[in-house]
C-alpha cells in the first residue's frame, strides 16, 4: 500500500485518497477504537514492565501494615492504593493482575479461536456431512453451562493458571466456529475462489490464501469478544474460590478476598473490579470499532 | 410445521444426550469418586473397598449407561455431602432459581426493549446514546462485582434493600437486576437493530401514508415484525441465565440450584455436580428449542432451514 501513497496535490486530486488513507481515516475518526485501543495499550504495557512499576514486591507480607487506606481515603505514599488483609501493596498486586487477565484471556482466545476457526472453517467450506457434525458440536457446546463446567473441571484438576486457561480456551471455541462458518458460506462461492480453484490450486491453499485473508476482519473481531469473555470468566472463577488459587495476583481473586471486610473497606472490592471493568470495556470497545472500521459496507 | 417441530425435537434429544454422556465423561476421567467418598484421612485400603462397594472399578461406559438409565427415571443417585437423593435435593432449590430467571428475563425486556425502540426511533440522539453506554457497560461488568457494589450501596450505606437470603421479595431485587443487566445489552441491540431496519421498510411509509397515528405506526405495525427475533433471543438468554445464576446466588447467598452446583463443587459432591450439569443444559435445550418453533410458528420461512 506504501508505495501507491502519494503526497502530489495534483495526482490526490485526480485519483481521491488511497485504501490506506482511508481506512487511516476510519480508524483516527472512531472514538470508541480509539479509546479502546488507548487503554489497552496502557494496560499492556502496564503487565510487560510490571517488574519495573510495580512499588513492591506483590507478594511480601508485612503485618505490620495490614488494610491500610488508599492515599484518597487518608493512606500514605507509601502503598498509594493501600494495603490488603495480609498487608501486601495493592498496586502492586493489581499491577501484576494485568498479567494474569491478559495472559488468560490472550491465550485462552487462541487455543479457543484455533479450535473455532478450524471447525468453522472446515464446516463453511466443506458443507455436507462435515457442517452437520459441526452443527452439531456447536449446538452440543451451546447446551452445556460454561460456568457450571469450568469450575466444576477446574475444582478437580486443581485451580493453576495452566489449568484456567486450558480450560477456558477449550469452552469458549462456539462463537469463533458459528462467525467462521457464516463467514466462509459467504465467501465460499465468490468468483475468486472458483477461479484459484480453476487454476488448480489446492484445497489448503485455497483456505489459507484465498478464504482466511477475507474473513479475517471477522476472527478479529471474535477474538477480542473472547478475550473479553474469558477474562471476565477467569474473574469470575477466581472470585468464586475455584479458579486462580493464592497468592496468584488475580483481579477476581482480590475482589473475593476484598468482600469479606467490604463493610468498613469498599475499597477493596471497588479497585479490582474496576479496573477489570475498565480492561474489559476497551477490548469490547476496540471490537466493536474494528468491526465498524472494516465493515465493507461502511467504506463509502 | 410437524415436521418441523418433529426434526427440531429429534436434535434436541440428541444434543440431550451428547451433553450428558461429555458431562460424565468429564467428570469420570478428572476426578476419583472414591476418594471423594471416603474423605481426605482414609487409608488406599478404605478408598479401594468403597471403589468396590458403589462399583466404581467397572468400565466407564457401563457405569454410565447404569446412571443415564436410572437418570431417565428421575433418579440421579444420592449425593455424597447431603446423603440425600439428589433429585429432591434439585428440585427443592429449584424454585429460587426458577424465580431469580423469571424475574431477571422479566427486567431484562422490561428495560431493553423501550430502551431499543426509543434508540430507534431517533438514532444517535441523546437517548441512543445512553442506551448504547448501558449495553456496552453491561457487557463488560463484570455480574459479582456489580452484585456487590449493589450491596455495598444499598444494603449498607442506605439500608434500603437485605443484603443476602431468599426469605421475601424484597430479598430478590438486587439479584434480579443483576441477572437482567447481563442479558439486557444483547436483547436491546437486537430491538433496536430491528426497529431500525423495520421502521425504513415500505409498509411502514405506506402506514404514514395513510395517516394512521405514530404510536399505532410504531406499536402496531413495526415493534410486531422487530420483537419475532428478541422473542428468541429471550428465551435462549433465559437458558443461558439459569446457568449463569451460580454466580449471582452465590453473592446474594440465595440457596438455589446454582448456590447448590457451587457448594457440591468445592465439596466434590460429584453426583450432585453430574445432575446439576445435565438439569441446567435442559433447561437450555428446551428454552432454545421452544423459541425455534415459537419463531417458526410466528414466521413461517424460518420453518424450511
Amino acid at each position: 500500500m506504501a508505495t501507491t501513497e502519494t503526497k502530489d496535490p495534483l495526482l490526490q486530486d485526480i485519483t481521491g485518497p488511497t485504501p490506506a488513507q482511508m481506512l487511516r481515516k476510519r480508524i483516527f475518526g472512531h472514538q470508541g477504537l480509539l479509546i479502546g485501543a488507548t487503554v489497552l495499550g496502557v494496560l499492556l504495557f502496564v503487565a510487560i514492565f510490571a517488574p519495573l512499576l510495580a512499588p513492591h514486591d506483590p507478594y511480601a507480607q508485612s503485618l505490620m501494615s495490614r488494610m491500610e487506606p488508599p492515599v484518597f481515603l487518608g493512606g500514605t505514599w507509601e502503598h498509594p492504593l493501600g494495603t490488603d488483609h495480609l498487608g501486601r501493596d495493592y498496586l502492586s498486586r493489581l499491577i501484576y493482575g494485568a498479567r494474569v487477565s491478559l495472559m488468560i484471556g490472550t491465550i485462552a482466545a487462541l487455543i479457543s479461536g484455533l479450535i473455532g476457526t478450524a471447525m468453522g472453517v472446515a464446516a463453511g467450506y466443506f458443507g455436507g456431512r462435515v457442517d452437520m457434525v459441526v452443527t452439531f458440536l456447536i449446538n452440543v457446546r451451546l447446551a452445556m453451562p460454561v460456568v457450571l463446567v469450568a469450575l466444576a473441571v477446574v475444582a478437580i484438576l486443581g485451580g493453576s493458571l495452566q489449568v484456567v486457561i486450558v480450560v477456558l480456551g477449550l469452552l469458549l471455541w462456539d462463537r469463533f466456529a458459528v462467525v467462521m462458518r457464516a463467514s466462509t458460506l459467504q465467501v465460499r462461492g465468490r468468483e475468486y475462489v472458483a477461479a484459484a480453484r480453476a487454476i488448480g490450486a489446492s484445497t489448503p491453499r485455497v483456505i489459507l490464501s484465498e478464504i482466511m485473508p477475507n474473513i479475517a476482519n471477522n476472527l478479529i473481531v471474535v477474538v477480542t469478544l473472547e478475550m473479553a469473555h474469558a477474562i471476565l470468566l477467569e474473574a469470575a472463577l477466581s472470585f468464586l474460590g475455584l479458579g486462580v488459587q493464592p497468592p496468584t495476583p488475580s483481579w477476581g481473586l482480590m475482589v473475593s478476598e476484598g468482600k469479606n471486610m467490604m463493610l468498613f473497606e469498599p475499597w477493596m472490592v471497588l479497585i479490582p473490579g474496576a479496573v477489570l471493568f475498565l480492561l474489559v470495556l476497551a477490548i469490547n470497545l476496540m471490537g466493536d470499532g474494528l468491526r465498524d472500521v472494516t465493515a465493507p459496507e461502511n467504506r463509502s | 410445521m410437524l415436521l418441523f417441530i418433529i426434526k427440531r425435537l429429534g436434535l434436541a434429544i440428541l444434543v440431550a444426550f451428547t451433553v450428558s454422556f461429555i458431562s460424565f465423561t468429564l467428570l469420570f476421567l478428572a476426578g476419583d469418586p472414591a476418594a471423594a467418598l471416603a474423605g481426605e484421612t482414609a487409608s488406599g485400603e478404605d478408598i479401594e473397598a468403597i471403589r468396590k462397594l458403589y462399583g466404581f472399578d467397572r468400565p466407564m461406559l457401563v457405569q454410565y449407561v447404569e446412571w443415564l438409565l436410572a437418570a431417565l427415571q428421575g433418579d440421579f443417585g444420592e449425593s455424597y455431602y447431603f446423603r440425600l437423593p439428589v433429585a429432591s435435593l434439585i428440585v427443592e432449590r429449584l424454585s429460587v432459581t426458577m424465580t431469580l430467571g423469571v424475574c431477571g428475563i422479566t427486567f431484562a425486556l422490561l428495560t431493553a426493549v423501550p430502551l431499543g425502540v426509543a434508540a430507534a426511533i431517533r438514532p444517535n440522539s441523546f437517548i441512543d446514546r445512553i442506551a448504547l453506554f448501558l449495553s456496552v457497560a453491561g457487557q463488560a461488568m463484570p455480574s459479582f462485582w456489580f452484585g456487590l457494589i449493589l450491596i455495598v450501596i444499598f444494603a449498607i450505606q442506605l439500608g434500603w434493600l437485605p443484603p443476602s437470603g431468599a426469605a421475601s421479595p424484597a430479598h430478590f431485587i438486587m439479584p434480579t437486576i443483576v441477572l437482567g443487566y447481563y442479558a439486557m445489552p444483547a436483547i436491546m441491540r437486537l430491538t433496536r437493530a430491528g426497529m431500525l431496519e423495520v421502521l425504513s421498510s415500505d409498509y411502514i411509509r405506506t402506514a404514514r401514508a395513510k395517516g394512521a397515528p405514530e404510536g399505532r405506526v410504531l406499536f402496531r405495525h413495526a415493534l410486531r415484525n422487530a420483537i419475532i427475533p428478541v422473542v428468541s433471543l429471550a428465551a435462549v438468554q433465559m437458558g443461558f441465565m439459569l446457568g449463569g445464576s451460580i454466580v449471582v446466588e452465590s453473592i446474594f447467598a440465595l440457596h438455589g440450584a446454582g448456590y447448590l452446583a457451587w457448594e457440591s463443587i468445592a465439596r466434590n459432591d460429584l453426583p450432585t455436580v453430574q445432575a446439576l450439569i445435565l438439569v441446567f443444559s435442559m433447561f437450555y435445550i428446551v428454552f432454545t428449542f421452544l423459541a425455534d418453533v415459537l419463531n417458526a410458528w410466528l414466521d413461517p420461512r424460518m420453518r424450511s432451514s
